[in-house]
């Protein structure tokens, strides 16, 4: 059921009516049921799967805090008569049985995460290096489908845990209520990943209808829409068009399949988390944002914290920090001083955690080499761009230009003119022909497409231009208004026209302007499939 | 405290550490500096500050910074 599905907005709309007219205490209650009921659309039989998650992470969530609460009781129990050793002695022997079961959960949930994600392209690997170098045999792949939201879930779930473990909170004593957690509908299929601290803080509670909270969310939702079907939707046949021809379209084509796909990757992804953030806000929870204006980063590792800020902060908390400052990483660091000097002995921690780290986030994205190229191709360009850190200062120092409207410019363009070609890995089928097409935006310059009308040929009319060209101002305006606050905060103080004027432009623009085709089914969102 | 001053000052020469106490909320540190920052601290102090103690209440100011070293000394 997509968000943009006719029957998904049936299914809020009664979630909405029912969830506000029954007692409150049934509020929370009635939004599992209602996930369970979201997930079961996408196929019954991917139940399991999210129950086993939610069942092996309680119970061992709960024997995790037990054991807690024991290395507690016992050292008060004890106080006087255990020396230091003793005690630091005692508490790594509590420390170590932790240890393995949270390992135990982490090699379920990310096993099962593995083999159902990444059994297929293991094997074609295989087959690749046998048919190479080997007799040729061939494995046959293997019948996987993957349930739904399930890189998003699993590394929400496996947050939890590693929180719990860390002491940071108590784990959750109502099953029912983690299974909540795990599988609250709006946030299922594409993040944010969420918190538990942070989610449960309005998840849980009983709410009141709100009428400026619904409003407000009811914007955002139809502000997602926007972007969703006015603008990803409608550039998306542009982008299929140039990147499934490669043959025909090189040169300034892949150039402005580029940029396409900049602009329908982020109306896409932004316009499904505002979807997702407005339903929540509609039912009185408070989700976390998962952008922060990111085309406007002056740098790749700050767009990295504007962009997918959740799944930017799950991997920093639970991958980069405990690699890069674990106790092996420490002596190989001090080792590395020892043989090749200071300067490249400091560096080896984060070189090597930020290498991982980046080859994961691709793996991440999907099974295939694009993205594992694409992740270590970002994390080349992070730690260059670190190494060039002092000569920038150098050069700031010299021409103080540094805060000029111009030079602020340069580098946003710098920036999204990277990360764009950084993500032609994602439209072209593998990594030879990405190569290949973006060679081909330095050898063939066909710059008279811009203006011969063969931009015309890419599916996309002139009326399409324009609204993708209104589209494209209206998300800068916004983007521009949101540096002093919240839009609709800013909207609400406006005269009582001006601001209904605004609401009925944007519903009548989704009707209207929406890229419905003929037996419309909004097409599918881009991060649904990770 | 000097020891701990020196290494941050050797991170950002240009910011006092000594008055700051939002280094984490103002963006002064980044992940790179705080990685670098513990593989000093460890070979400085001979502490070393596991990753669930990375949070900004512990590396917002040189002040904190230094009680957690010195927490972790205590644990040792």
């Amino acid at each position: 059921m997509l968000f943009t599905s006719y029957s998904f907005l049936i299914f809020i709309a009664l979630l909405f009516v029912i969830y506000y007219t029954i007692p409150k205490k049934y509020q929370w209650k009635l939004l599992l049921f209602a996930s369970y009921l979201f997930y079961a659309f996408a196929g019954v039989k991917f139940l399991g799967y999210i129950l086993l998650t939610t069942i092996s992470v309680y119970l061992v969530s709960h024997k995790i805090d037990k054991l807690h609460q024991m290395r507690t009781q016992y050292l008060s129990k004890h106080k006087g008569e255990l020396s230091r050793e003793e005690k630091k002695e005692y508490k790594l022997s509590i420390k170590a049985i932790q240890w393995k079961w949270l390992l135990f959960t982490l090699f379920i949930n990310f096993g099962i995460l593995a083999v159902l994600k990444y059994t297929n392209f293991t094997i074609a690997n295989i087959n690749y290096l046998t048919q190479a170098f080997g007799n040729g045999r061939q494995l046959s792949f293997w019948n996987l489908a993957l349930p739904m939201g399930i890189s998003f879930y699993t590394f929400q779930t496996m947050g939890y845990i590693i929180d719990v473990y860390r002491g940071k909170y108590a784990p959750e004593k109502n099953l029912f209520k983690l299974a909540l957690f795990v599988s609250f509908f709006p946030q299922l299929i594409q993040g944010p990943i969420s918190r538990f601290d942070d989610l449960s803080k309005t998840l849980f509670k009983e709410k009141s209808f709100n009428n400026k909270s619904v409003n407000f969310g009811l914007q955002r939702i139809m502000w997602g829409f926007f972007k969703k079907v006015v603008i990803a939707d409608r550039i998306l046949i542009g982008v299929t068009t140039i990147v499934s021809n490669p043959d025909t379209y090189q040169g300034v084509f892949v150039f402005v399949g580029m940029l396409f796909y900049a602009l329908q990757l982020y109306a896409d992804f932004t316009g499904g988390i505002d979807i997702t953030l407005g339903i929540a806000e509609v039912l009185g929870i408070k989700v976390q944002e998962n952008f922060n204006r990111p085309y406007f980063s002056k740098s790749i590792k700050e767009f990295w914290r504007r962009w997918h800020i959740t799944l930017g902060t799950w991997f920093k908390e639970y991958l980069f920090y405990p690699i890069s400052v674990c106790r092996p990483m420490l002596k190989l660091s001090k080792f590395s001083r020892r043989i090749f000097g200071d300067a490249i002995g400091k560096r080896i921690p984060v070189y090597l955690a930020t290498l991982v780290v980046w080859f994961t986030t691709g793996i991440w994205h999907g099974s295939s080499w694009n993205f594992v190229v694409w992740g270590l191709m970002n994390s080349l360009v992070i730690l260059v761009s670190q190494e060039f850190e002092p000569l920038y200062e150098r050069f700031h120092n010299k021409f103080k230009i540094q805060h000029t409207f111009g030079f602020r410019s340069f580098q946003v363009a710098r920036t999204i003119l990277l990360m764009s070609s950084l993500r032609l890995f994602d439209c072209y089928r593998d990594v030879p022909l990405t190569f290949k097409m973006f060679g081909t935006m330095f050898t063939n310059y066909n710059v008279n497409i811009l203006f011969n009308g063969d931009l015309m040929n890419l599916g996309l009319s002139m009326a399409d231009y324009i609204v993708l060209l209104m589209g494209l101002v209206l998300l800068l305006t916004v983007s521009l208004i949101q540096r002093n606050g919240s839009v609709r905060s800013q909207l609400e103080i406006q005269p009582l026209v001006l601001r209904y004027a605004i609401y009925y432009s944007l519903i009548i623009a989704v009707i209207i302007l929406g890229a419905y085709g003929v037996g419309y089914d909004s097409s599918q969102f881009i991060y649904n499939q990770f | 405290m000097k020891i701990l001053l020196d290494i941050l000052n050797e991170l950002h020469p240009d910011i006092e550490f000594e008055n700051h106490n939002k280094l984490i909320d103002d963006g002064v540190l980044d992940s790179f500096d705080i990685v670098s920052l513990i593989a000093e601290i460890d070979s400085e102090f001979d502490v070393a500050i596991p990753a669930e103690e990375i949070i900004p209440d512990n590396f917002n100011s040189a002040k904190a910074l230094y009680a957690l070293i010195e927490r972790l000394s205590d644990e040792d």
